[in-house]
C-alpha cells in the first residue's frame, strides 16, 4: 500500500548545524504513526518541513505516491496537511467555533454566516464524539487543557484534512484527559485520516499507535510496526539509535 | 467539511436547545462571578453618580442640563470608540487627543481660511486622520517601536502641528452653518420621535429575525422573552430620554425655542452601529480580536497580523478625526488647545471604564458609549457642585484608577476561576 505521506532522503541544516540527515518516514491512512526520539533528534524539525514551515535542502515530500511541493503552510493546508502545534495556537477570548474557523470564516457578502459555522462545527465534534464541553460558543479561555487540545484538532480535522500531525498533544495534561485525547488520536486514524502522534511518552505510544518511526540525531534509525516491537526495544532506538538487529547499523528501514 | 464519518454523538446536544429567560440570567450572574463583568461597572457607576448628582444638585435632572451632557461627552466619546480598536488589539494610542485637535485645524483652515464648503473640510480632517492612522500603524508594525512611545512622540509632535496649523496660537473661528449645527443644533421633535421608533423596530427585527432563523436551523437561539425584555428596556430608556429632550428648555421660549434631539446623538448612534457591526459581523472585526488574544495564534491562521494593526490605528486616528470635528464644532472655532489638556486621558477613560482590557482582546464600541457617559456624568456633575478643576481631576483619575482595577481584579478572578 502506497503510503499517503512520504519523505524521502530529507536533509535539512540551520547554517552549520546539519539537523536532518537522509530522513525517510512514512505516514498511512488509517493509522497512526508515532514520532519518536529524544530532545533534539529532530522530531519538530521533520514535523516543520513536512508542514512547510522550514524549506528541506534536500529530498522530496510525497503525499499520495505524487512528489510535491510544499512551499509554506498554506501549501500543506491545501494537500490536507494540518499539524497541531504543542502551544495549540487558539485566541482565548475566542470560542470554540470561532477559533475553529479563524483565518477561514464562512461568510455571506460582508457578513459572517454564524449560523453556518456553528453547525459545521457542531457537525466535526459530533464526528469525533466529543461530549465534554458544554457550549461550543463558550470562549477558550473557559476550557480545560483536555478541551482545549480537543479544540485544536477538531480545527484541523475541519477543513478536509487528510494527514494531522500532533506535537505532543498530552505533554501538559492529566491522567483522565491524556485518556481522552489519546481516544481521540485513535478515533481520527479510524475516520479514515493519516495521524502522525510526536510523543515522549512510550505508554501513549504504545496505546495508540499502529507503527513507530524513531530518530536518531538527526537519522532515521527505524520504522516499524509496533506490534513487532517491545517498550525497550523502542527506548534503546531513541537512547541509541539500534536495538539488536534494528536500528542503524543495518540501515534499513522497515 | 472533512471527509470524516460522522459517528452518531450528541456532542454539544446535551446543551439547552432553547433557553429559558432564568437560564440566560443564570449564564450572566455566573460570568459576572468569574470576573467577566461586561458593562456592569459602568451601568452601576453612571446610576450611583446620576443619583448622587440630582440629589445633591436639583439642576443636574433639568432638561437643559441632560443635553448639556450629550454634547459634552460627545467629542470624547467618538475618540474613546476610535481607541477601542487599538486597545483591543493590545496597543495604545497616546497621540489620540492632538490627532484630534491636528485634524479640527485643518477643517479650520479648510472652511475659514481656504473658504470651501464643509463637505470638503470634513474630508479633509478624516483624511488627515486616516493618513495620521497610517503612519503611527506602518512605524508600529512594520519598525517594531512599542505603541507606548510611537504615540508618546506623536503627542508632542502634533501638539507642535496644530500651532503650525493654526498660525503659533491664533484661534480660527469656524462659521459654517452646517458644521456648527453638529454640536449645538437639535432635531425638530418629531423626527426626534421617527427616529425613535425606526431605531427600536429595527432592534426588535433584527433579535426576532436572528433567533427565528437559529431555531430553524436547530441552533440555540435567544427566547422571545428575553428578546422581549431587552427591546422593552431600550424602548422605555430611549423613549424617556427622546422625551426629555424634546420638551421646552430654553429659559424665554417666545425669543428662542430650544428643545429637541442634539444632532451629535444621531450621529454617536451611527456610529455606534457602524463600529459594532464591523467588529461583531464581519471577518476584519473578528480577527482585530484574534490579533488582541493570540497575535501568533492569528499568524498562523493566516491572518495578515500587520495589516490588522495598522487598520486598527487608522479607524482610531479617522475616528479622532471625527471627535475634532465635534469639538470644533461645539466651540465655533479651533485652537492650540483643541484636543488637547484631558481629551485623551478621557478618551482611554471612557473605553476603559466601559469595560475595555487594556490588555488587549476584550472590548466593545458600546463601552466608549458608557464610559463616555460616564466621564461626561463626572465632568458636568462637578462643575455643578462648583468643585474647581482641581476637584474634577482628582476624581475623574480616581474612577480611572478604579475602572483599570476592575479590569485587572476581574483578570485575576477569571485565572482563579480557571477561565485564563
Amino acid at each position: 500500500m502506497t503510503p499517503l505521506l512520504e519523505a524521502r532522503g530529507i536533509d535539512k541544516s540551520f547554517g552549520p548545524v546539519k539537523v536532518l540527515h537522509d530522513v525517510t518516514f512514512s505516514a498511512h491512512a488509517g493509522e497512526v504513526t508515532a514520532l519518536v526520539g529524544d530532545n533534539g533528534a529532530g522530531k519538530s524539525t521533520l514535523v516543520k518541513c513536512i508542514g512547510g514551515i522550514h524549506p528541506i535542502d534536500n529530498g522530496e515530500l510525497l503525499f499520495d505516491g505524487r512528489p510535491v511541493q510544499v512551499n509554506g503552510p498554506r501549501d500543506a493546508g491545501e494537500l490536507g496537511i494540518e499539524i497541531v502545534y504543542q502551544d495549540l495556537a487558539l485566541c482565548d477570548n475566542l470560542d470554540i467555533v470561532q477559533n475553529m474557523f479563524l483565518g477561514r470564516e464562512r461568510r455571506r457578502g460582508l457578513v459572517l454566516d454564524e449560523d453556518t459555522m456553528e453547525e459545521l462545527a457542531e457537525q466535526t465534534l459530533n464526528s469525533l464524539s466529543v461530549r465534554t464541553v458544554k457550549s461550543i460558543r463558550q470562549q477558550v479561555s473557559s476550557l480545560s487543557g483536555g478541551q482545549r487540545q480537543t479544540v485544536a484538532i477538531a480545527k484541523a480535522v475541519l477543513w478536509d484534512s487528510k494527514v494531522v500531525i500532533l506535537d505532543e498533544p498530552t505533554a501538559a495534561l492529566g491522567v483522565a484527559q491524556t485518556a481522552q485525547v489519546l481516544e481521540l488520536v485513535r478515533r481520527l486514524a479510524d475516520n479514515g485520516l493519516a495521524v502522525v502522534l510526536i510523543s515522549h511518552n512510550m505508554n501513549d505510544v504504545f496505546a495508540v499507535s499502529d507503527r513507530i518511526a524513531a530518530l536518531y540525531l538527526g537519522r532515521m534509525a527505524a520504522q516499524v510496526r509496533t506490534a513487532d516491537v517491545t517498550h525497550a526495544q523502542v527506548v534503546e532506538l531513541i537512547t541509541s539509535g539500534r536495538s539488536g538487529d534494528l536500528g542503524l547499523k543495518n540501515g534499513a528501514v522497515a | 467539511m472533512s471527509k470524516v464519518k460522522e459517528l452518531p454523538g450528541e456532542a454539544v446536544a446535551t446543551a439547552v436547545r432553547s433557553p429559558s429567560i432564568g437560564h440566560s440570567a443564570r449564564a450572566y450572574t455566573e460570568r459576572v462571578r468569574a470576573g467577566d463583568m461586561g458593562a456592569l461597572p459602568a451601568v452601576l457607576g453612571l446610576v450611583v453618580l446620576c443619583t448622587a448628582f440630582a440629589l445633591a444638585r436639583p439642576a443636574f435632572l433639568t432638561g437643559i442640563n441632560f443635553a448639556n451632557l450629550f454634547t459634552q461627552g460627545a467629542a470624547v466619546t467618538v475618540i474613546a470608540m476610535g481607541l477601542v480598536f487599538v486597545l483591543l488589539i493590545g496597543e495604545i494610542d497616546l497621540s489620540a487627543g492632538f490627532t484630534s485637535g491636528v485634524c479640527a485645524a485643518v477643517l479650520a483652515v479648510t472652511l475659514t481660511n481656504m473658504g470651501l464648503p464643509w463637505y470638503v473640510g470634513v474630508l479633509a480632517a478624516i483624511v488627515a486622520g486616516a493618513v495620521i492612522g497610517t503612519v503611527l500603524g506602518a512605524i508600529v508594525a512594520k519598525v517594531g517601536i512599542p505603541s507606548f512611545v510611537v504615540t508618546l512622540a506623536a503627542f508632542l509632535a502634533f501638539q507642535g502641528l496644530v500651532l503650525v496649523l493654526v498660525n503659533e496660537g491664533t484661534n480660527i473661528s469656524i462659521n459654517d452653518p452646517v458644521i456648527k449645527a453638529v454640536a449645538q443644533r437639535n432635531l425638530p421633535p418629531a423626527l426626534g420621535w421617527a427616529l425613535y421608533a425606526v431605531s427600536v423596530l429595527a432592534y426588535a427585527g433584527l433579535q426576532v429575525v436572528r433567533a427565528r432563523k437559529r431555531a430553524a436551523r436547530g441552533l440555540v437561539a435567544d427566547p422571545l422573552s428575553l428578546i422581549a425584555a431587552r427591546v422593552g428596556a431600550l424602548a422605555v430608556l430611549a423613549g424617556a430620554a427622546v422625551y426629555v429632550l424634546n420638551l421646552e428648555r430654553s429659559f424665554n421660549p417666545a425669543f428662542a425655542s430650544l428643545k429637541g434631539v442634539p444632532i451629535v446623538v444621531p450621529v454617536i448612534l451611527a456610529l455606534l452601529v457602524l463600529w459594532t457591526f464591523v467588529l461583531r459581523r464581519t471577518a476584519f472585526g473578528r480577527h482585530v480580536y484574534a490579533v488582541g488574544g493570540n497575535a501568533e495564534a492569528a499568524r498562523r491562521a493566516g491572518i495578515a497580523v500587520d495589516r490588522i494593526r495598522v487598520s486598527a490605528f487608522v479607524i482610531c486616528s479617522s475616528m479622532a478625526a471625527v471627535g475634532g470635528i465635534i469639538a470644533a464644532s461645539r466651540a465655533s472655532s479651533v485652537d492650540p488647545n483643541t484636543g488637547g489638556s484631558s481629551v485623551l486621558l478621557y478618551a482611554v477613560g471612557a473605553a476603559v471604564i466601559g469595560g475595555t482590557s487594556l490588555f488587549g482582546g476584550k472590548g466593545r464600541v458600546l463601552d466608549a458609549v458608557l464610559g463616555g457617559a460616564v466621564i461626561a456624568v463626572i465632568d458636568n456633575g462637578m462643575a455643578l457642585m462648583q468643585y474647581g478643576a482641581s476637584v474634577k481631576y482628582l476624581v475623574t483619575g480616581f474612577v480611572l484608577l478604579l475602572a483599570a482595577g476592575v479590569d485587572a481584579l476581574a483578570r485575576k478572578r477569571a485565572a482563579a476561576a480557571g477561565l485564563r
